[in-house]
């Protein structure tokens, strides 16, 4: 009924060829993107003039102990010989060892990662869950005092710097009305209860069954994920807002009024029908954005999440670990946007 | 002329010069924008954050960088001091009113950067095409895939710290979407009958470009500057804050909490008023921001 | 699953008592908030900075050790029991105490004694020169450190007074592994250094549960510790960043102990109910240096300028309030010989008039300065004075490594920055602030901030070298106090103000020792 399925009939009996060409470039293009990536951190790793020897060695150590150091992590050798040994290393799974955490990079990331994705995760949520609707309700009844309320908090999570924000919500949620869990992940007593299978300390709390691991663990995430969810908000909510009044402007949906569809059904069943693509597009984007943009609340809830991984590296030169951890980033974001393109290409007759 | 024929003149069905057609233009524009007060709040806002930082030395009631340690961390109201004092004993109000000078710095600087590289890299490769194109946007990709403080923040790391390496640190994260929107533009606009005329008339590709694409793309990129503004005085009081942006004792806003977070549970006032003031100027831009997209580009979908 | 129980009967009462109940911790875990993101390493050969320290001093045991509950006594018997010095006064012969363990059960012999120590001067990491500036090294390390039956011999390469050594030993480079479980787990000939680097193989009070960099560590008490069990069964440090937010955890009962709280929150934490602050002297100085290069900071009317733009008192008694007293000496108070004279003061006109003695005008000069706020205040509040002297301060601020960096290569004008002592003797800051014996920039010698300042530090050099080997304390006392008045007038480094810790924790928390100027915290005797 909705022109998605009707272009779809045509797109199956396409021949497979161009559809493997197009794989196979998309595939070369990202990593020729990760490429690019590695070699301008590297590059910018390597002039910075944070010194990478001595986030090893330290303030006190002696030049001859400095100079070993220097040798020992390939220092002396030109930039590309450096890049081209790290690349053969990470083509080989190898990110090499944290000088802050003295451990493999890909371990660190593995148990990093998780805590990000749980927050970005529940921030999208909540976004989702709060912004759809009332990007909805802005539409429908534009111009209305609904409109403006959604316009003017929807700008306002644009304009709001978040670490203040974060710090205030710290200070009255968690310090003055102890509503909330305070910073970090879990209290105290209830770390290491729950066995680490994915890393979200929610869902292994589920796995594990134990609820008061999984409540201590709510109580600390909910702050810090509604920070996020209100940013992912103010963006869903208004890209929800602007499909919606270009599908309620359509024919069909005039058609639909005089055969004398009810309002809630012309909203929801046709035209919130028709978006369904674009708004996946939109949230795989502003989830992508979370996972990237979370550096600041990560430090003001000290959520040792990815975010706050690499930049604590890169102010110490701990530059594997901020190799790794970009390209970690770096991929996923890239991924995810061309998942949405894909997306919205298979689904979007209009995008051709 | 009179106001009346002046509006008669703007306002005619059938100008008589391609000037007088522009302007009429611009003024119905303006009169479509004045009709959204939300975006004349956001104006006026601004109006006055101008003001206020070209009179700054007339405005301030204290030496912004005057320290007396027996007056520190004075609350609100006190004394003279409108707003109190900081760590060091320094007037907030007038670091505050000295801030908002940095802040347009950082926010013309940042204008006259990220646009116009991003204008340059997308309408080119949008224009030539092929191994160009190809190349332009996979460099564009690399800086996309970046994520954008960490970006920002390598960039001052390799840089130094200062206010204008934040700027252009900031620059360099906000190019990308500008140079992927303008190549979008230049594809459509490449092909049209118009471009193929003036081709036909002899001009070269570098005339085509400056004449006639890049004035098509402006109203979409102003759009979307205004819009990004709020973005980019966040991220410089990112920076800031994580003592990247510029240096002390400059009364920049994104610095000012950071130093002012350390008294946050008894001396709120000092990381709060900056970051009300950021709240407050970013909210501006969006607002005449959206305002704007209204009018210069209303199938985004406005409110009126 | 005992941990679990725990846990759940601690929620649950939290639950059961309302929300306007405090959390609690159980009764015999100790909870410590405290910023660990400087730990890079557990090596004890490799271990140098705080965090690092605290974790080692309560996991190794070394030949002597200090008290927490007595540290004004000195070092006391250890691992060894006893010792007795050659005649001409270059050789320490250890005898190992009978029947310790390391957390393995493997016996604590010689043996492991004599690995421990060759290894680190071997290893030749960072903190190694504590142990090899007694002349040790790669070559003769099998001959210097020997051990022989339950004995240990050290021969040092000149008659050092004995109490440096052994105050030395005391440092975290001193800490005896378990030689055994260390070389099987031996890679490339790297003498366990990499498992070592996040395993442990002590003997101390506690072993090591789990290190989370940059977000907590966990240790269990040792029950067999030769001091007995200690009563905190467990003790976790978590890494907390802000200050306001170990305030926080503490004023909620989420935590025991917070130790990096800036004036204003020990204000704060002590106006609510049960909790207290516990003052300690640490070692630690601020301090800013004026690089000998420049041509107008060399001149000696300069230089005293300096020393009178800086408001010590007006700093320590704002915001470094409690936890900085003025220090104009490079020897922190409580260490021996330490000078007590403190003869400068903020006095505008004064640097003027050295200023204009000198024959300098319009000075601008570059400040580095760590990302740190205390320091950046410090910065400012030295800024304005300068200004007012007409001499122009630019400030650069960046993170550590990246300040360090351009120290070290001389590239500063002015350098505003903290020392703390890395072995309880004064040696270890004389050997340093006093001493440089080759000023030429090939030297290289990066470790010595005398040379980082390019500043040959006339006779002080020498004085050093004859304070280090002086055997009768009180001659030696004399000595630095010799030295420091010579460097309080003539050196390039303003001193300005000694660490005070304050350490703020529950009232129940009872014997919580930070270490004080001279070691590390230490957990087995808190009760609480």
């Amino acid at each position: 009924m909705s022109q998605v399925d009707v272009s779809q009939g045509g797109r199956h009996l396409a021949p497979l060829l161009p559809k493997l060409m197009k794989a196979a470039s998309t595939v070369g293009s990202i990593a020729i993107t990760m490429l690019g990536l590695l070699f301008v951190t590297f590059v910018i790793g390597r002039v910075m003039p944070i010194d990478p020897v001595l986030a090893v060695v330290g303030e006190r150590a002696s030049q001859e102990v400095y100079d070993q150091v220097f040798i020992d992590m390939g220092l002396d050798r030109p930039i590309l010989v450096q890049f081209l040994y790290y690349l053969g290393d990470v083509l080989r799974g190898d990110f090499g060892d944290s000088v802050l955490t003295a451990r493999p990079v890909s371990q660190d990331i593995a148990r990093v990662f998780p805590a990000t994705m749980e927050l970005a995760t529940l921030g999208v949520v909540l976004g989702v869950v709060l912004g759809v609707p009332m990007g909805v309700a802005a539409a429908v009844f534009r111009g209305r005092l609904i409109d403006q309320i959604v316009r003017v908090l929807t700008l306002a999570g644009y304009s709001m710097p978040i670490f203040w924000l974060g710090m205030m919500g710290l200070l009255l949620f968690y310090g003055i009305l102890g509503w909330v869990g305070g910073p970090g992940r879990l209290d105290i007593f209830f770390e290491d209860i729950v066995p680490t299978v994915t890393g979200m300390i929610m869902v292994d709390s589920l796995i594990a069954g134990d609820w008061d691991v999984f409540a201590n663990a709510f109580s600390h995430i909910i702050l810090p994920a509604s920070l996020l969810g209100y940013y992912s908000l103010a963006y869903i909510a208004r890209m929800t807002r602007s499909f919606m009044l270009e599908q309620l402007s359509a024919e069909y949906i005039t058609a639909a009024r005089i055969k004398g569809l009810s309002e809630w059904q012309v909203v929801w069943r046709h035209a919130f029908r028709n978006i369904r693509v674009q708004l996946i597009t939109v949230i795989a984007l502003s989830y992508a954005n979370l996972l990237e943009g979370s550096v600041l609340t990560e430090i003001v809830f000290s959520w040792p999440g990815i975010g706050s991984y690499i930049t604590t590296a890169l102010l110490s030169a701990d530059m594997n670990a901020v190799l790794g951890g970009t390209v970690v980033v770096g991929l996923i974001f890239v991924c995810l946007n061309i998942l949405s393109d894909l997306l919205y290409r298979l689904f979007d007759p209009r995008a051709k | 002329m009179t106001d009346a024929t002046w509006k008669d003149w703007l306002l005619s069905d059938a100008p008589r010069s391609r000037g007088q057609a522009r302007l009429a233009g611009l003024y119905q524009g303006w009169l479509k924008l004045s009709r959204n007060w939300m975006a004349m709040v956001g104006l006026g806002i601004l109006v006055v954050l101008v003001m206020v930082a070209m009179f700054a030395p007339l405005l301030a009631p204290h030496d912004p960088f005057a320290q007396d340690l027996l007056l520190r961390l004075k609350p609100i109201g006190f004394e003279d001091h409108l707003l109190g004092t900081d760590s060091l004993g320094r007037d907030i109000l007038s670091r505050l009113i000295y801030g908002s000078r940095i802040t347009l710095y950082i926010v013309a600087l940042v204008t006259l950067i990220a646009p116009v590289v991003g204008l340059l890299v997308g309408t080119v490769a949008g224009y030539l095409g092929g191994f160009v194109d190809a190349t332009l946007m996979r460099i564009t990709d690399v800086f996309l895939a970046f994520p954008r403080l960490v970006l920002a923040l390598a960039f001052v790391a390799a840089l130094g710290a200062g206010i204008e390496n934040a700027v252009l640190a900031i620059s360099l994260t906000a190019w990308p979407p500008y140079a992927r929107m303008a190549r979008a533009e230049t594809l459509t606009i490449r092909n049209s009958d118009f471009i193929a005329a003036i081709r036909l008339q002899g001009a070269g590709p570098l005339r085509i470009l400056v004449k006639h694409i890049w004035p098509l793309c402006l109203s979409s990129l102003i759009v979307r500057i205004t819009l990004d503004m709020a973005g980019i005085i966040l991220a410089a009081a990112g920076l800031g804050f994580l003592g990247l942006g510029a240096q002390p004792p400059s009364p920049e806003w994104g610095a000012m909490i950071s130093e002012g977070r350390r008294f946050i549970l008894d001396h709120w006032w000092v990381a709060t008023l900056p970051g009300l003031a950021i709240f407050t100027v970013s909210l501006a831009f969006n607002l005449l921001g959206d305002g704007l997209r209204d009018v210069l580009d209303p199938k985004d979908g406005g409110s009126q | 699953m005992m941990k679990h129980l725990l846990a759940s009967a601690a929620f649950g009462i939290a639950v059961m008592s309302g929300p306007a109940a405090f959390a609690e911790t159980p009764p015999n875990m100790l909870v410590v908030a405290m910023r660990i993101d400087d730990m890079i390493t557990l090596d004890p050969a490799e271990s140098f900075e705080f965090a690092g320290g605290d974790v080692s001093r309560n996991i190794y045991m070394k030949l002597v050790n200090f008290d927490p509950l007595d540290l004004d006594a000195g070092f006391k018997p250890e691992i060894a029991e006893s010792w007795t010095i050659s005649e001409d006064g270059t050789q320490i012969t250890f005898t190992i105490a009978e029947g310790l363990k390391f957390h393995s059960g493997n016996p604590i012999t010689a043996e492991d004694v004599e690995f421990s120590l060759q290894r680190a001067v071997l290893l030749n990491k960072t903190p190694s020169f504590i142990l090899t500036q007694f002349g040790f090294n790669a070559d003769n390390v099998a001959e210097t450190i020997k051990a022989d039956g339950n004995t240990v011999t050290i021969t040092t390469d000149k008659p050092y007074a004995a109490s440096f050594v052994l105050n030395c030993l005391t440092a975290t480079i001193g800490g005896i592994v378990d030689k055994q479980l260390v070389m099987a787990n031996e890679v490339d000939g790297d003498m366990g250094n990499e498992w070592l680097k996040t395993n442990t193989a002590g003997s101390g009070a506690y072993s090591l549960a789990s290190w989370k960099p940059s977000d907590s560590v966990t240790l269990t008490a040792n029950a067999d510790y030769y001091r007995g069990a200690p009563a905190m069964k467990r003790v976790i440090i978590k890494h907390v960043q802000e200050s306001a937010s170990q305030r926080l955890q503490l004023e909620k009962g989420d935590i025991d102990v917070a130790r990096n709280l800036n004036p204003e929150d020990v204000a704060g934490v002590l106006k609510a109910d049960g909790v207290k602050v516990v003052d300690e002297l640490k070692g630690r100085l601020m301090y800013l240096s004026l690089n000998q290069s420049h041509p107008a900071l060399s001149k000696p009317e300069v230089r005293q300028a300096f020393k009178y733009l800086i408001d010590y008192e007006g700093m320590t008694n704002s915001f470094l309030k409690g936890q900085y007293t003025v220090q104009q000496n490079f020897l922190p108070q409580t260490y021996l010989g330490a000078s007590s004279e403190n003869p400068f003061s903020l006095d505008i006109e004064k640097a003027k008039a050295l200023l204009a003695e000198a024959g300098v005008d319009g000075l601008e000069l570059t400040v580095g300065v760590r990302e740190a706020q205390e320091r950046l205040e410090i910065a400012q509040s030295f800024q304005n004075n300068a200004a007012e002297a007409g001499i122009k301060l630019n400030l650069t601020v960046g993170t550590g490594k990246q300040i360090l960096g351009q120290y070290r290569a001389r590239e500063l004008d002015i350098y505003l920055g903290a020392w703390g002592p890395d072995y309880p003797d004064p040696h270890t800051n004389a050997g340093t602030f006093a001493f440089n014996p080759d000023n030429s920039l090939e030297a290289k010698a990066t470790g010595l901030l005398a040379w980082r300042n390019a500043w040959d530090t006339g006779g002080l050099t020498s004085k050093t070298a004859s304070a280090v080997i002086e055997n009768d304390t009180e001659k030696r006392a004399a000595l630095y106090d010799d030295i420091q008045a010579e460097f309080r007038e003539t050196s390039p480094f303003v001193i300005m103000a000694q660490q005070i810790e304050q350490n703020a924790m529950q009232d129940d928390v009872t014997n919580f020792s930070g270490g004080q100027a001279i070691t590390s915290a230490s957990y087995w005797q808190v009760t609480k």
